[in-house]
């Protein structure tokens, strides 16, 4: 009893101790002590963004080969490739937290491990890998530059690291858009259509309203979230706004209109249905995003076998020489 | 089947240009030291951040514990006389 009075105390005290430097504003470092629960909604938000980096290259991958150009195409490529990175930085920076890179894939696999929604939409049109750019990386980018200030040392600095290649992705997107706003009646229609198809669940990627959100409480007590999911879904909004005008595209959302008094602009309503339809399976690419997964993961296998037998045999060979 | 292994991790060090300290970057993994060296390039110096690279396996790394901060980095602070502030030089000495 005594013994179990301390350690509660002891408990406490840590915790005392962790949020006291949490309010001051100190990063959390690997090697501090942290509450389990922080750890644990660490680990769950990290390696769902590293997931969603490395899914979010295949609605992208499906249009290298049909780029219009070589330039569009080395364009693509390179953004695909960061895209990968991205997932690197922060699976990295999740394994500083005691799980391993086999177990987070292996959790993917299992659909223990989310990843963002928005890669379940295909990508039927040469316009998607412009509205991908221009609004999925666009709303993604709004929620990066606000954990730039995470309170996890190595989160905040690989977004920090994201955040400055970001930019680039979103404007090729914006460009492509642009160029086919310019173009014929048809590509107009087409990048209107993607524009139509893209940006409610663009919309959707800062997840629930705050009055839903069964993860925000802890989060922003231990400023792992900085901005609450309607701060940051109006933030993007809000600038996306002008930009549509700009090239001549329409926000397919009747209800959109500048409110005077809030400084901002009122949307209507969200389809939540769609979203957890979506995120419980039933989006139209799920299945195919993860049996692609999987089945790369698993032809790759023999590529890190051999790497680890040449390793071992060189190791072998040095001891002998 | 052999367990897959995702291969032992390395951590990345950068430096931005000739002269300049070597910065830690974050982390990949890699069966060997040419591999890590090869990967990091590719994860990151895409844009031309890095002139120079060093890789070092994660556990050869020792690192401080938080805890023994107080120990570890408390001796420095009494002894101010380490800062050229603390001296008082004469009255219309000049370049010092
Ligand atoms: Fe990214
Ligand atoms: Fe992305
Ligand atoms: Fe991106």
């Amino acid at each position: 009893m005594e013994l179990m009075e301390k350690a509660g105390k002891i408990h406490e005290e840590l915790l005392k101790s962790f949020e006291a430097k949490i309010e001051r504003g100190d990063a959390i470092e690997p090697r501090d002590k942290m509450p389990d629960a922080y750890r644990k909604h660490l680990i769950r938000q990290m390696s769902q963004h590293a997931h969603s980096e490395v899914i979010g290259m295949q609605p992208e991958g499906n249009w290298i080969t049909r780029a219009p150009s070589l330039r569009a195409k080395q364009i693509l490529l390179a953004k695909i490739q960061d895209e990968g990175g991205h997932g690197l930085y922060l699976y990295s920076a999740a394994e500083t937290l005691g799980i391993s890179r086999a177990e987070m894939i292996e959790q993917l696999h299992s659909g223990k491990a989310k990843y963002s929604n928005i890669f379940n939409y295909p990508s039927l049109t040469w316009a998607d890998i412009g509205a991908i750019g221009w609004l999925v990386d666009g709303a993604a980018i709004v929620n990066q530059v606000s954990l730039q200030r995470t309170s996890y040392g190595p989160y905040s600095r690989a977004m920090v690291r994201i955040c400055k290649e970001e930019s680039f992705h979103q404007r090729q997107g914006y460009e492509i858009m642009a160029k086919m706003m310019k173009g014929t009646k048809d590509q107009q229609e087409m990048a209107q259509d993607a524009m139509n198809r893209w940006w409610w669940p663009s919309l959707m990627m800062f997840g629930p309203h705050d009055s839903e959100s069964p993860h925000t409480g802890d989060a922003v007590k231990w400023k792992i979230k900085r901005h609450s999911n309607d701060e940051l879904r109006q933030k993007f909004i809000d600038k996306t706004v002008q930009q549509a005008e700009v090239i001549g595209l329409t926000i397919p959302d009747k209800d959109l209109k500048w409110n005077e008094s809030r400084g901002c602009y009122d949307h209507g309503p969200i389809n939540w249905d769609e979203f957890y339809r979506v995120i419980g399976g039933h989006g139209q690419c799920n299945k195919q995003r993860m049996a692609h997964h999987i089945k790369v993961h698993n032809e790759g296998a023999w590529v890190r076998e051999a790497a680890e037998a040449y390793r071992l045999k060189k190791e072998k060979q040095l001891l002998h020489s | 089947m052999a367990t897959d292994s995702q291969l032992a991790m390395w951590e990345v060090f950068m430096q931005s240009k000739p002269g300049a300290n070597y910065i830690h970057a974050g982390c990949v993994h890699a069966s060997d030291k040419k591999m890590a060296l090869q990967n990091a390039r590719d994860t990151y110096t895409r844009r031309g951040e890095g002139t120079s690279i060093w890789v070092v396996p994660s556990d050869a790394i020792v690192a401080s514990n938080p805890e023994d901060d107080d120990m570890f980095f408390d001796p420095a602070n009494d002894k101010v006389y380490r800062l050229p502030t603390f001296y008082v030089m004469p009255e219309g000495a000049k370049a010092i």
